[in-house]
């Protein structure tokens, strides 16, 4: 049985509903990630399993235990805020300490946890200061060691990187996630990244309008986008609009070309289709193993370090290409003519 | 300096001088009570009897109470009203402001008309319970004063987000006012006390008209009794309003963690 179950939850604000027949199951330990545009009821969804809205429908279990009927402070799931939310007026011991004193946990347990949290976190000398003596990276650190004190049977995560530089945001999603595994708790992180959802979990849950468009792993959201929104949403991507010529094998036009997809489509003949490539699956130049080859104009270059981003205008249409840098082979040049190849086996073929 | 900071500083110079000469000319006619030299000789007669400790001690007393129940009025009730019902937000502001509208007079007349002794709660029937109406009158007449300085500093925490925090670490509301609420916004609960506490020291018609020793109708009583010592009474209270008006200011300033918030 799954350890968090969450069945046809559903929520409304007067005529609008938010989440719409939403289901995840997740397994004890496991690191999901609900990624989505602002708006597609992500955050709805983490503030029912704490327990701040209350569903509409439906039903949220832990253990199989029913937490619709139970109040905030009663589930035991600990929430990080993207504001941070420590409190004020208490020193970063007594904020980590809090749940624990109102559990009754003893004053020498209490001492021990607190210092194993500060630990854990990396900030054991910072017990006796006060939450504004502290960087916003290490507010957001004590605020997760606050969480993690009391033990509890989920761990929360609304957007905990996002009020943070782009630096610190980096490096302690490698840290959330190292002590995520460490402690082995069960983990619900909401974000609109999509960076720090692929990178940190174990599945994302792809949200849209209210429902889970599509929920796998990371490799699977990237590589096999289910939905045309997921496609679109989760990295960049190359659309064309192609023709179905024989929907079995999987044999459709584009433009001029004919490309054999290899794979069933679920269109009759002559139907319109929407194919995708990512960027780093188009080559510049004949690649061994890429069947397809068009020819192109550079109308764009972007070198971004380890990568360059490349826009080149094939048959009316632009081809947005990623390669590698590599230091014995200078980027195009704007206005080059270049052959660009790629595998029919790389196309996604879009459905919804 | 430029003409605009002339005449900023001249008006400012000219105000100063319209509450300054005043209180200058009060406090020069408290000294004279010994002919031909200045001297304490009012203030010592002042503190000399034993009726103005009494009232005195008796509003101090009265002020206390009327902090407590006010700050367990007004905080919570400030508290739920930015959480939960913030559309209501205005109208409990305009019921707030009422006693600025409404004069004492007309309270003190309803209470006894309420509370006296042929009513269904004759609480004007024992001092005691005189006491706590006229206690419950001071809130009211300080509620506008208690419930801006709480609501103001309810502004600048995230009270919606720290609630949450706390129950999601398993607060109950009681927990949660006491010890997330209450802690951080405690500089605003102390000004808005001590803006109480200046309010019942000199407040005169409640007191008077339920026949209470406060110290409000002593100072009326001496006004219209004596010739000098109700100037040093003046200057005594001054300085007791100032004082509670500084201390305001000083705990704002030494409050160690509401500084250099991000």
């Amino acid at each position: 049985m799954a350890y968090l179950d969450i069945t046809g939850l559903q929520k409304s604000f007067g005529a609008n509903r938010v989440v719409k027949d939403f289901n995840l199951t997740i397994a004890k330990g496991e690191f999901v990630s609900l990624l989505g545009p602002s708006g597609c009821g992500k955050t709805t969804v983490l503030r029912m399993i704490a327990g701040f809205e209350t569903p509409s429908a439906g039903a949220i279990r832990i253990e199989g235990q029913d937490m619709v009927a139970l109040r905030p402070n009663q589930r035991n799931v600990g929430m990080v805020f993207q504001a941070y939310a420590l409190f004020p007026n208490l020193t970063v011991a007594q904020n980590v300490g809090f749940g624990l004193k109102i559990a009754g946990v003893s004053v020498k347990e209490t001492a021990d946890r607190v210092a194993d949290m500060l630990a854990l976190i990396g900030l054991p000398e910072k017990g006796t200061s006060f939450p504004f003596q502290l960087s916003g990276g290490q507010q957001q650190r004590v605020a997760l060691a606050r969480a993690l004190a009391v033990r509890p049977r989920v761990l929360l995560l609304d957007e905990p990187l996002s009020a943070l530089d782009a630096k610190i945001r980096v490096s302690l999603r490698a840290e959330i996630r190292a002590i995520q595994q460490r402690l082995g708790i069960t983990t619900i992180f909401v974000t609109h990244d999509q960076e720090e959802a692929l990178s940190m979990s174990d599945r994302v849950v792809v949200m849209n309008g209210g429902i889970a468009d599509q929920i796998g792993t990371p490799f699977q959201i990237y590589n096999r986008p289910a939905t045309r929104f997921v496609a679109g949403f989760v990295g960049s991507l190359n659309v064309f609009e192609a023709v179905v010529q024989d929907p079995d094998t999987g044999v459709v036009t584009l433009g001029a070309t004919t490309v054999a997809l290899n794979q069933p489509l679920p269109r009759p003949k002559g139907a319109p289709i929407g194919i995708a490539m990512r960027p780093e699956a188009a080559q510049l130049g004949r690649v061994a193993g890429h069947d397809i080859v068009l020819q192109g104009r550079i109308s764009e270059v972007h070198f971004m370090g380890s990568v360059i981003r490349i826009k080149a205008e094939v048959a009316g249409s632009t081809i947005l290409l990623d390669t590698f840098n590599r230091g014995n082979t200078p980027p195009p040049l704007i206005g080059d003519q270049a052959e660009i190849s790629m595998s029919a086996n790389d196309f996604i073929v879009l459905s919804g | 300096m430029t003409l605009g900071k002339f005449w900023a500083w001249s008006t400012f110079a000219l105000c100063l001088t319209f509450f300054i000469v005043p209180l200058l000319g009060m406090t020069e006619f408290s000294l004279r009570m010994r002919r031909g030299v200045y001297s304490f000789d009012a203030y010592a007669s002042v503190l000399n009897d034993p009726q103005f400790w009494q009232t005195f001690s008796y509003s101090i007393v009265l002020s206390l109470f009327t902090i407590l129940l006010g700050s367990l009025i007004v905080v919570p009730t400030a508290y739920w009203v930015r959480l939960k019902l913030p559309k209501l937000r205005p109208l409990v502001e305009f019921i707030t402001l009422l006693p600025l509208v409404i004069p004492s007079i007309v309270i003190v007349f309803g209470y006894i008309r309420m509370y006296n002794t042929s009513s269904f709660l004759p609480l004007l029937g024992t001092s005691l319970g005189t006491d706590v109406l006229l206690t419950c009158g001071y809130v009211i007449i300080a509620l506008p004063f208690m419930y801006r300085a709480v609501d103001t500093g309810l502004r600048a925490i995230d009270i919606a987000t720290l609630t949450e925090a706390a129950q999601s670490l398993g607060a109950s509301w009681f927990t949660i006012i006491a010890r997330v609420i209450l802690p951080n916004v405690l500089v605003a609960v102390l000004s808005g006390a001590f803006i109480t506490f200046a309010i019942v020291i000199g407040e005169y018609v409640l007191a008077a008209l339920l026949d209470r020793p406060a110290f409000g109708p002593y100072l009326v009583w001496s006004g219209s009794n004596k010739a000098y010592e109700p100037s040093a009474l003046a200057v005594i209270s001054f300085a007791i309003t100032w004082g509670a008006l500084g201390l305001i200011q000083l705990v704002s300033r030494f409050n160690k963690h509401t500084k250099a918030q991000h």
